[in-house]
């Protein structure tokens, strides 16, 4: 089970630029970290980020073993109209979280 | 007078080791760099809050025999103000003092008939988090209760001990060497303000206890088994070493 809190401006107006801050619960497990015995502890990372405003993606970002646990990702838009604002995490061991949130543009 | 004096003066003299005094004592936030400070001041950059989501949905939620949730005893979280400024407290059950992810898991077993959380489980740390954050921005003030004077005094006395193989006391550096560089890191005062914290080192959220741990393996002394007396007696001790001081939890450090 994994938790993301997303925050943007309640409402803003139109074609104002604004911002989006997003912040994932994952423990982005290198692959490089040998465990007890020297055994290497497998990669748990997430791959891929993607947000989509009213179905057009404005933001895809290809993650590494080299992004720190429970990454936080902020990024700007410009407020179009109102409407849903979608996010999907995707990632090793089948690893899915979708969330929205929705934007009033005045 | 001049007897009450004269008093005065024999205790002090006969403190072992010279407590920080209040207006000198300082946070850890203080020496951290500004990005770190600035991820604790904003809830929605402090990974912490993940957990505190996560306790909020495990206090809704019924659980063990009992079928009771937190929420149906205590109410909103936020009734939980204050509670975690004077813990570790005596526990009438236990006959001895727990710190406040024992009281949790006592509710649990006691309570609500279901089996303890394993001390830094997700759960137990999400509940403390959640708990702890009501406090935040009030003075600690450590429970009065007079049964805990003993233990806090074994704190006090282990505080002071020199131990390990590197043969140093918590109060060589936190007391006398603070503000000053140990390698690249400063000392800092060792006050108890923010637990749990979100360790940059851990990439997780992790409770005083595990904090101590990292304190005792770096003295190459041997840590002691989570949820230890040992360890109770010590976080009592530096809550009453903190008294006073602004409560910052969950806080962020490097």
């Amino acid at each position: 089970m994994s938790n993301a809190l997303i925050r943007l401006p309640r409402s803003v107006k139109k074609g104002e630029v604004f911002e989006i801050k997003t912040l994932v619960q994952h423990p982005m497990e290198t692959g490089y970290r040998s465990g007890t015995n020297g055994t290497i502890i497998p990669r748990d990372i997430i791959e891929e980020m993607i947000c989509t405003y009213n179905g057009v993606e404005i933001f895809r970002m290809r993650m590494s073993s080299a992004v720190a646990a429970n990454p936080f990702v902020s990024f700007h838009t410009v407020a179009t109209e109102s409407g849903t604002l979608f996010f999907r995490w995707t990632g090793d061991n089948g690893f899915k979280l979708e969330e929205t949130a929705r934007i009033t543009v005045a | 007078m001049r007897r009450r004096l004269g008093v005065l003066l024999l205790l002090l003299a006969t403190q072992a080791s010279a407590e920080i005094p209040e207006a000198e004592r300082r946070s850890g936030y203080h020496d951290m760099g500004a990005s770190v400070q600035a991820m604790q001041d904003d809830d929605m950059a402090n990974p912490a809050m993940l957990w505190v989501v996560e306790g909020e949905n495990l206090w809704k939620r019924k659980a063990g025999a009992a079928g009771k949730s937190c929420d149906d005893c205590h109410g909103e979280p936020e009734r939980m103000v204050v509670v975690a400024l004077r813990y570790p407290a005596f526990s009438d059950s236990a006959n001895r003092p727990i710190n406040l992810d024992q009281r949790i898991n006592q509710c649990r077993t006691e309570n609500q008939k279901a089996p303890a959380y394993a001390y830094e489980s997700r759960e137990l740390l999400a509940l403390s988090a959640l708990v702890s954050m009501q406090s935040r921005d009030q003075p600690i003030q450590p429970s009065a209760d007079p049964r805990l004077r003993s233990f806090t005094e074994a704190g006090a006395a282990a505080f002071a001990q020199r131990q390990g193989q590197l043969n140093l006391s918590c109060a060589q550096c936190h007391d006398d060497n603070h503000g000053k560089k140990l390698g690249a890191a400063t000392i800092p005062q060792a006050h108890p303000t923010g637990y749990p914290i979100y360790r940059l080192e851990w990439q997780s959220l992790g409770s005083l206890q595990r904090r101590l741990r990292n304190c005792l393996i770096g003295m190459r002394a041997e840590p002691y088994a989570y949820g230890a007396p040992d360890y109770v007696a010590l976080e009592l001790y530096l809550m009453k070493r903190a008294a006073g001081m602004s409560f910052e939890a969950p806080g962020v450090r490097p």
